[in-house]
């Protein structure tokens, strides 16, 4: 079918330019044309084949009316046989004949008419499911198009931070750069939390009485004191 | 048919602000075109959008990866390779190019639910960023 086969070339030459930067509006018209032809054609086809399938009933009631005539006559001329009228017998085995022979041809453009049916649906089947995949295809690139179109503009307005411009390498580094600067806070919090948490454990010792010094100007200051109170007692 | 099919404002009102149980949030906006488009950006990733159109026949989720001048020189049939074996392994998404523009997308069915769509966005982003990892020694 040429006509599918001009449809992929033309896809395939937009796409290129889809990739390369923004899809040549001129490239999509002539697409969209196309495929509003394909589907024309493909209009064309299933009116096609009603046309044939009409034909086909009108042969088949042909191919069944001649059926019932034959056996109907063979009925006459057993009856005929039966009265002893083998004039009137032979008379009616003519005119079985005469159908038989009306019969052949319409059996024959009657298998001729089936195949062309069967020929035909499968013949629409697959033109439609080319031109659904041709339309998704051409969808993607009208889509892609949109997002280029989208991401040059958000380019123009903030540029220098411009995903749209950078390599898919740049992205990737960047996203790094910013895990390992999520982890490395995340880390920082953890240790800063851990030295919160020592601090936190020496307030509560302190209140509570317990002091990891030796000495403090309290403890001096009792101990005198008793010293104090032992010598005037003495 | 049971379910109504999904259209990107529903998408977007579904996915906007929305946060994952790994504390992934997206932020959706539609892109107004001849074919509207959904830009899903997921947080931490925004280099990466995921992509959304819907039409008659289905869903599709594009992330769009390196381009062909991206590639090492030499090194193209290598990545080429590489790809087509990661495509099965690869959880939902597959391999996919458009013109010079190398792409990852998964496509689901128009009657898929917004949980099925969250899912792929999800998995479309790690395979976005795992994918490239992975064909990093081949670009430059």
């Amino acid at each position: 079918m040429s006509l599918f086969k001009k449809l992929f070339t033309a896809v395939r030459g937009a796409a290129t330019e889809a990739g390369e930067a923004v899809v040549d509006s001129q490239a999509l018209r002539i697409m969209d044309q196309e495929i509003r032809d394909a589907e024309n054609e493909l209009k064309k086809s299933k009116e096609g084949l009603t046309t044939v399938m009409a034909q086909k009933m009108a042969t088949e009631r042909q191919v069944k009316e001649k059926q019932k005539a034959i056996e109907e006559h063979e009925g006459y001329a057993v009856q005929a046989l039966d009265k002893g009228d083998e004039g009137l017998a032979i008379q009616i085995a003519e005119k079985i004949a005469e159908f038989s022979n009306e019969l052949t041809p319409l059996e024959t453009l009657l298998t001729g008419q089936t195949q062309s049916v069967n020929q035909l649906k499968q013949t629409i089947k697959q033109t439609e499911k080319r031109l659904q995949a041709t339309k998704r295809e051409v969808a993607l690139i009208k889509s892609t198009a949109s997002v280029q179109k989208a991401q040059d503009a958000i380019a123009a307005t903030h540029s220098g931070s411009t995903s749209a411009m950078s390599s898919a390498m740049d992205s990737m580094q960047r996203i790094k750069a910013r895990q390992q600067e999520k982890s490395d806070k995340m880390n920082a919090a953890l240790a800063l939390e851990n030295e919160g948490g020592d601090g936190d454990l020496k307030a509560k010792m302190a209140a509570a009485g317990i002091t990891d010094s030796g000495a403090s100007g309290n403890s001096i200051l009792e101990k005198l004191k008793a010293k104090q109170s032992n010598a005037s007692a003495q | 048919m049971s379910k109504n099919n999904m259209t990107l404002p529903d998408l977007a009102t579904a996915l906007n602000g929305l946060e994952t149980e790994e504390g992934m949030s997206f932020n959706a906006e539609v892109i107004n075109g001849e074919v509207p488009t959904l830009q899903v950006t997921v947080s931490d990733r925004e280099e990466f959008p995921i992509y959304i159109t819907i039409d008659d026949s289905q869903i599709l989720a594009v992330s769009y990866l390196w381009k062909e001048s991206e590639i090492k020189p030499g090194s193209r049939e290598e990545l080429l390779e590489a790809l087509l074996t990661l495509n099965i392994p690869m959880p939902l998404s597959s391999f996919s190019k458009l013109g010079g523009q190398y792409v990852i997308f998964g496509a689901l069915s128009c009657h898929s639910d917004i949980e099925d769509i969250i899912h792929e966005v999800d998995t479309l982003s790690d395979n976005t960023l795992e994918a490239l990892e992975s064909i990093s020694e081949f670009l430059q």
